[in-house]
C-alpha cells in the first residue's frame, strides 16, 4: 500500500503540472483565437472600432435621449415597465456612478450628476468573450464584440464577467414589449443575452452607428490604429478617459468630461 | 444489485412517494419557467445569477467532500471506514447530479445545452466544470458500484478500479477548484475575486459534506440494521472540526484583507451582506444566522466530550451545514451582484416558482440518494459484522 500510495503521489504531481502547464498553453492561446472571425468584406472598414464620446456637447436630456431612441428603434430593443427585466443598449448613468472609482466631492459644480452615456465597450481584451462556453460571444477583426443570439444559451457567465454592466438577458419574451419593430433587425426569443453592436450591421452597409449619426458630432467613431482618423486627432487634442482602465480590458469607448462648462 | 432499492417497508414507499411528489410539482412549475422565461425568478439584469447557481456551487462541496473518506481508506489504509465509505460516493453522485440539474434550470435556453459540446472552448472556466462534473459524476457511479457489487459477492474488487479510485482524489478537488475559478477570476467582481476562493470552497466543502455525511450515518444507524460504526463517525467528526476552522480563519482573511485596506469596491460586498448598503440589507439577518451558527459550531466541536456524545455531534452537524448552506448556498454569489458595476444596489430574493424548482432539485437529489443508499445498506446488513474485502 505505501508504494502504492508514494507512486500516486508522484503520478498526481505530474497530472497537476501537466494540467498546469496545459492551462497556462489555452489561456495565451484563447486571446489570440478571438479574433479568427472577420467582419463583412463590403461598408465601412477599420482596424480597431472605437467611439469618442464629447460629454460636453450633450447639453440637454433631449441630446442623449434621441440617440437611445434612435438605437434602440433600429435594434428592437423592448423597453420593459419593470426594472428587473430591463435591456438596455444605450443608456445614461450619471457621472458618480459611471466612474466611481473616480471619487471626488470638489469637481466643477454639476458634473458628479452630469449624465453619461453608456454602451458596450468593446474591449480589446473582452472578458465576456473569454468566459463564454459556447463562443456565442466573439471579437471581429476589427475590435467588435459581437453576439449570436441563436448560439448563446443563456448561462449568464458574460453578464457576470463585464465588469461594465453593458450586457442584458432577455428574462421574459421581449416581442410584446417593443414599441415599433424595426423589420430589418432581428428582434430576439426569451432566454439569451444581448448588448451594443457598435452597429455592425450599418457598418457593413457604409452607414456609421445610429448613435453617431443622431448625434450630429457629438460622437466620433473612427479606426484607433489609423493615426490620421478623426478620432485619433480628437484624442490626441483633447483629454479623454475610459470606464475602469486598470482591469486591463482596453476598452474602445472614450468619454471627455470637460470642465465648467454648463451642464446639464 | 439495483433491485434492493425496489424492495422496502412501507415506510420507505411512503418517503419514496413523498420526494416524487415534490419533483413532479417541481417539473411542472419548470414547465411554467420554460414557457414564460427565467422571469419568473427573483433575478434581474442586476443579480443575473441567483438561487439555482449559489445551491449549485454549495453541492459541488458537497460532491467533493467524498474524497475525506477516500484518502483516510484507500491512501492511508483507515479500516475503520471501509463500509461507510460508499456512503460518501454514493453521496457525492447524488450531489454532483444535483449540480448538474441546478445549472440545467438556470440556463435561458437549455434545449441548447449541448452548445457546450458542439463548441468546445477551452478558455471558458464553464466549459471545464462541465468537464470535471461528468467526469466525477462517472467515476463515483463506477467506484461505488463496482466496489459495492464485490463486497456483496464477497470477493475483493477488481484490480481496474484501484487506479479509478486514486484518479477520483485529485478529481474531487478539481471540482471544487474549477467551481471557485468560476468566480475568481472576473475582473469587475471584487467580492469574488481573490486567490483564496479555491481554498475556502475547499475547506468549507470539507466540512459541509461530512457534517452531513455524519447525519446520514447516524440516521442509517437508526432506521436501518446497519451500523456505520461509532469510531468512523468519530473520525469524520474530527475532519468537520479541522475543515470548520480552516474554513473560518480563510473567512476571516477575507474580512481582513477587505476592510484593512480599506478599498471601497472591496469593502462595499461585505457591508451589503453584514450592515446593509444604502438602506438595503435583506440578507442582513440571513449572514448573521450564518455566522452565529458557525461559531456555535466551532465552540461545540473544539470539544472531544461534546464531539464523542452523538445528541450534542448531530445538533453541531446540522449547525455547521446550515451555516455554511447559507454562506456558500445563498450570499457568496450574491454578495458578488451587490452593488452591480455602477455601485448601485439592486436586491435579490428568490420567488415562490424559484423556491419551488430549487426545493424539487433537492428533493430528486434526495430521492438518487435515498435508492443509492437503500442499496448500499442491503448489502451491508447482509454482510453483517467485520471489514469490508477492499
Amino acid at each position: 500500500m505505501s508504494m502504492d500510495r508514494r507512486e500516486f503521489l508522484k503520478l498526481a504531481g505530474l497530472t497537476c503540472i501537466g494540467i498546469g502547464v496545459g492551462g497556462a498553453q489555452l489561456l495565451v492561446r484563447s486571446r489570440i483565437a478571438s479574433s479568427e472571425y472577420a467582419p463583412a468584406a463590403e461598408g465601412l472598414q477599420a482596424n480597431r472600432w472605437a467611439m469618442v464620446i464629447d460629454l460636453r456637447k450633450f447639453r440637454t436630456e433631449e441630446d442623449y435621449d434621441k440617440l437611445i431612441k434612435a438605437c434602440h428603434y433600429i435594434h428592437n430593443v423592448p423597453s420593459f415597465p419593470d426594472k428587473y427585466h430591463e435591456v438596455k443598449w444605450l443608456w445614461k448613468e450619471d457621472f458618480e456612478h459611471s466612474f466611481p472609482e473616480q471619487k471626488n466631492r470638489y469637481l466643477p459644480e454639476g458634473i458628479e450628476k452630469k449624465p453619461v452615456l453608456l454602451l458596450c465597450n468593446h474591449c480589446s481584451n473582452a472578458p465576456c468573450v473569454r468566459v463564454c462556453p459556447t463562443k456565442a460571444t466573439f471579437k471581429l477583426s476589427n475590435g467588435i464584440t459581437a453576439q449570436d443570439y441563436h448560439r448563446c444559451i443563456g448561462c449568464r457567465f458574460c453578464m457576470a464577467a463585464c465588469p461594465y454592466g453593458a450586457r442584458s438577458f432577455n428574462w421574459v419574451d421581449p416581442r410584446p414589449y417593443i414599441k415599433e419593430v424595426n423589420p430589418e433587425f432581428p428582434t430576439r426569443t426569451p432566454g439569451v443575452v444581448e448588448k451594443c453592436n457598435f452597429c455592425v450591421e450599418r457598418l457593413s452597409e457604409g452607414l456609421r452607428p445610429a448613435c453617431v449619426e443622431a448625434s450630429e458630432g457629438k460622437i466620433l467613431f473612427g479606426d484607433l490604429r489609423d493615426e490620421g482618423s478623426e478620432v485619433r486627432r480628437y484624442l490626441a487634442e483633447n483629454f479623454s478617459m475610459r470606464r475602469k482602465p486598470e482591469l486591463g480590458t482596453e476598452p474602445a469607448v472614450f468619454y471627455i468630461i470637460g470642465g465648467g462648462e454648463e451642464h446639464v | 444489485m439495483f433491485e434492493k432499492a425496489l424492495q422496502g417497508r412501507p415506510k420507505y414507499w411512503l418517503w419514496i412517494l413523498f420526494l416524487l411528489g415534490i419533483t413532479g410539482a417541481g417539473f411542472l412549475v419548470y414547465l411554467q419557467q420554460l414557457k414564460i422565461g427565467l422571469g419568473i425568478t427573483g433575478m434581474s439584469r442586476d443579480v443575473s445569477w441567483g438561487f439555482y447557481i449559489s445551491q449549485f456551487t454549495f453541492l459541488v462541496g458537497v460532491a467533493a467532500s467524498a474524497v475525506m473518506l477516500v484518502i483516510p481508506y484507500y491512501l492511508h489504509d483507515y479500516k475503520k471506514f471501509s463500509k461507510i465509505v460508499i456512503l460518501g460516493e454514493f453521496l457525492a453522485v447524488s450531489a454532483v447530479l444535483m449540480c448538474i440539474l441546478f445549472i440545467f434550470v438556470d440556463m435561458g435556453q437549455p434545449m441548447r445545452i449541448f452548445n457546450v459540446l458542439l463548441h468546445p472552448t477551452p478558455n471558458s472556466i464553464l466549459f471545464w466544470d462541465s468537464v470535471v462534473l461528468t467526469g466525477y459524476l462517472i467515476l463515483n457511479i463506477v467506484i461505488g458500484w463496482t466496489t459495492l457489487e464485490a463486497d456483496r459477492k464477497e470477493v475483493p474488487p477488481p484490480q481496474w478500479v484501484k487506479p479509478l479510485i486514486y484518479l477520483s482524489v485529485p478529481w474531487a478537488v478539481s471540482i471544487h477548484t474549477v467551481t471557485a475559478f468560476i468566480y475568481a477570476g472576473l475582473p469587475g467582481r471584487p467580492f469574488w475575486m481573490t486567490a483564496i476562493m479555491a481554498a475556502r470552497f475547499l475547506a468549507s466543502a470539507f466540512a459541509s459534506g461530512p457534517a452531513f455525511l455524519i447525519i446520514l450515518a447516524l440516521l442509517i444507524r437508526k432506521l436501518t440494521k446497519f451500523d456505520p460504526g461509532k469510531e468512523a463517525i468519530q473520525a469524520i467528526a474530527k475532519i468537520v472540526a479541522y475543515a470548520m476552522y480552516a474554513n473560518f480563519f480563510f473567512f476571516l482573511l477575507e474580512v481582513f484583507t477587505a476592510l484593512y485596506s480599506n478599498i471601497p469596491g472591496h469593502m462595499a460586498s461585505f457591508q451589503y451582506l453584514f450592515a446593509g448598503l444604502d438602506g438595503h440589507g435583506k440578507l442582513v439577518p440571513l449572514m448573521w444566522l450564518s455566522v452565529i451558527l458557525a461559531i456555535f459550531a466551532l465552540a461545540m466541536l473544539v470539544f472531544p466530550s461534546v464531539r464523542a456524545n452523538e445528541t450534542t455531534l448531530a445538533i453541531t452537524c446540522v449547525a455547521v451545514f446550515i451555516s455554511l448552506w447559507i454562506d456558500k448556498g445563498f450570499g457568496l454569489v450574491i454578495g458578488g451582484f451587490v452593488p452591480n458595476p455602477f455601485e448601485r444596489v439592486t436586491e435579490y430574493w428568490p420567488t415562490l416558482p424559484e423556491t419551488v424548482i430549487s426545493v424539487a432539485v433537492w428533493a430528486f437529489g434526495f430521492l438518487v440518494l435515498t435508492m443509492l443508499y437503500k442499496v448500499a445498506v442491503s448489502v451491508r446488513e447482509a454482510q453483517g459484522p467485520g471489514e469490508s474485502l477492499h
